[in-house]
């Protein structure tokens, strides 16, 4: 098994000279689950943005090692699998298509149809995987993006308020989704709420 | 070859998407012909000189793809893929893939606009050395597409994209503008096709300079 | 910062009365009398002026394109200020130098505007000058607008050697120096012409106009400092 790490050091952001965090640090392993804590425009989700490459730290820098090697700039897209609020996948396409044309765009290796198209089945959406995501209501968008996620089997899991828009049976397998990613890879999500924070091993409060 | 594949995949998803959504494509239509229509109006029965055909061409041309090739990009900020796409591509296949787009979009656009002018302008928009014709619409094509994508992809981050697009281009397009009109007026003109090399130059030149400044420069743009 | 003041100061005060008070002569003698140049007359006093305007209005943009590329390199929000200050500056110049080029162009050429290679060109700086304010106030988010407004003036910047091949072939020229001028140099330039002494002054307007421009570029980064620290006391 792949022994994943991932380690913040100094991590500072500001915004229109607004400081949105300062001297962010943590180290994170495989078998590991993070809860990111902390009231509303405490940086949770710039956080989660930085982590997964999408956004450039003002100060500091995020280290990815897997069994020892860092990762680079280039490869960090096929290790990471983000879930959040502000991620839109393309309306004028079909779920399964969704999925198809991001991993080929993607192109870690080959598309895998099969495992998409379980993925979606995973998620309850296999009835609906040949409708255009523009008829998905937005809990069926939420179960989108988490077989967008996993697609790739990434290493680090992050995830943005995880149940948001979901139905008590979406949440469920949500729950067995981090559960999951602690035993092969690590684990980080955002939330307010305290039964989600329960389902990690740690807790790291954003201020 | 990755990140070829890549580019390649992404261009595919961006027909695909352009085809089922019809974003810029109906636009770029209507335009041209509105603009080839308003051109026949303004002339009535009058003949216009090479040079006064070849301006209005690249006119037609100018204008059709600044009201269309900045969809590329805008189309992605506005409906917030912006950030998927930065999840599963780095900044150099999304540029490359965008310019290809582009370019695509180009190369139709001054397809339409000759065929129009051909069958509008029948009696004097002749083309007396195809060479130098079609040489030029196509690096005319490259040129536009190379230096409007990376400028699509600044306005995207901005509020007024409409208006601002023409007024970013204009002066970076201008020395492309110049260049084709006078080759094209060179083949409207018969000219032999060594006649236009210079001109040829400067386009390839241009082109170079626009797609390594912009491919340099694209990160900066694209990551927030 | 003290020799850069007063020599811009001293030095344009020199350019402004010998430039203007010198008396024309068919027969320059001495250091204190210009000669007249046929076609020019007066008018060639504008030489002082208008060439170092469009020269510094250059400058700017080169200033201002290096501290974007410096920006880009670094994210230090200074740089962006003095980006922001030379542009400015330049606008400036690229002004005067348009108004006070058409003025001459009125008088000498016979119209204001003539589309010859280095009007165009002047013409183009100007409208990326306006382009990169426009652009700049379009973008809400301060670390965006100085990013992409650097990229703007490197591109912009990137056309600018083409203009040198391009404009030739596309347009006769008027100016000195330009291919169309049946002289092939132009009267100014021609060194039987130019009288040392004028060739004396008009490189010290360009000193002048050069030091003018620091001068000025320090004051106006100081006062954007000023007001982006005071902007961030307030929020």
């Amino acid at each position: 098994m792949n022994q994943i790490t991932l380690t913040v050091s100094g991590l500072s952001k500001e915004f229109n000279r607004r400081m949105i965090f300062r001297n962010v640090s943590f180290t994170i392993s495989t078998g590991e689950a993070l809860a990111l804590t902390g009231k509303n425009g405490s940086g949770k989700s710039t956080l989660i943005k930085i982590l997964s490459g999408v956004l450039t730290p003002f100060k500091g820098n995020v280290v990815f090692t897997v069994n020892g090697a860092r990762i680079g700039p280039d490869d960090i897209k096929s290790a990471i699998g983000l879930v959040s609020p502000y991620l839109q996948l393309y309306d004028e396409f079909t779920g399964l298509e969704n999925l198809l044309v991001l991993s080929s765009i993607r192109s870690n290796g080959s598309i895998r149809a099969g495992r998409a198209e379980a993925l979606l089945d995973r998620f309850g959406l296999a009835a609906r995987q040949h409708d255009l995501v523009r008829g998905y209501s937005s809990g069926m968008k939420q179960r989108l993006k988490y077989a967008f996620a996993l697609l790739h089997a990434p290493g680090v899991l992050l995830l943005d308020e995880p149940t948001s828009n979901l139905d008590a049976e979406g949440i469920e397998v949500v729950r067995q989704v981090v559960r999951e990613q602690q035993k092969t890879g690590v684990l980080i999500l955002a939330t307010n709420d305290e039964d989600e924070a329960a389902w990690c091993s740690r807790r790291f409060q954003v201020a | 070859m990755s990140a070829f594949s890549s580019t390649v995949a992404l261009f595919s998803k961006d027909v695909r998407s352009e085809l089922r959504t019809r974003y810029a494509l109906n636009a770029l239509l209507m335009f041209v012909v509105t603009a080839v229509a308003t051109i026949l109006f303004a002339l009535r029965s009058d003949v216009p000189s090479p040079t006064v055909l070849s301006g209005m061409y690249w006119v037609v041309v100018f204008f059709t793809a600044m009201s269309s090739l900045s969809r590329i990009f805008v189309s992605e900020e506005e409906r917030g893929t912006t950030m998927t796409l930065q999840l599963v591509a780095s900044p150099s296949t999304v540029y490359f893939g965008k310019l290809f787009f582009n370019t695509a979009l180009t190369v139709s656009l001054t397809l339409a606009v000759t065929v129009l002018y051909t069958l509008v302008f029948s009696e004097f928009f002749i083309i007396r050395t195809a060479s130098i014709f079609f040489v030029t619409v196509f690096l005319g094509s490259l040129g536009f597409a190379s230096a409007a994508t990376i400028l699509a992809a600044i306005v995207a981050k901005a509020n007024t994209r409409g208006t601002l697009y023409p007024v970013l281009s204009f002066p970076i397009l201008i020395v492309l503008l110049m260049t084709v009109m006078n080759a094209t007026a060179r083949a409207l003109e018969g000219e032999a096709f060594s006649e236009a090399m210079g001109d040829f130059q400067i386009l390839v030149g241009y082109i170079l300079a626009m797609t390594g400044g912009s491919y340099m420069l694209f990160d900066y743009v694209w990551k927030d | 910062m003290k020799f850069v003041k007063y020599g811009s100061l001293g030095i344009i005060s020199i350019v402004v009365l010998a430039g203007l008070g010198i008396p024309l002569s068919p027969s320059p003698q001495g250091w204190l009398e210009f000669p007249i140049i046929p076609g020019l007359e007066d008018k060639a006093r504008n030489l002082f002026f208008h060439v170092p305007m469009a020269w510094t209005s250059v400058l700017a943009f080169l200033v201002s394109t290096y501290f974007g590329f410096r920006y880009l390199r670094t994210k230090e929000i200074d740089y962006d200020l003095k980006s922001v200050s030379a542009a400015g500056l330049g606008l400036l110049f690229c002004i005067l130098a348009t108004v006070t080029g058409a003025l001459w162009a009125r008088f000498n050429w016979g119209s204001f505007w003539n589309w010859d290679p280095r009007q165009t060109s002047i013409f183009i700086l100007l409208l990326i000058y306006g382009a990169y304010f426009a652009l700049r106030s379009a973008i809400e988010s301060e670390e965006k607008r100085a990013s992409l407004s650097a990229v703007y003036s490197i591109i912009g910047g990137l056309t600018a050697p083409f203009f040198i091949f391009v404009m030739p072939r596309m347009m006769a020229g008027l100016h000195p120096g330009a291919k169309g001028d049946p002289s092939g140099k132009g009267p100014l330039f021609e060194a039987k012409m130019l009288a040392p002494n004028m060739r004396v002054l008009f490189y010290l307007s360009l000193i002048g106009f050069t030091l003018l421009f620091i001068w000025m570029l320090q004051m106006r980064i100081r006062t954007a400092r000023l007001d982006y620290e005071s902007s961030l006391e307030q929020s």
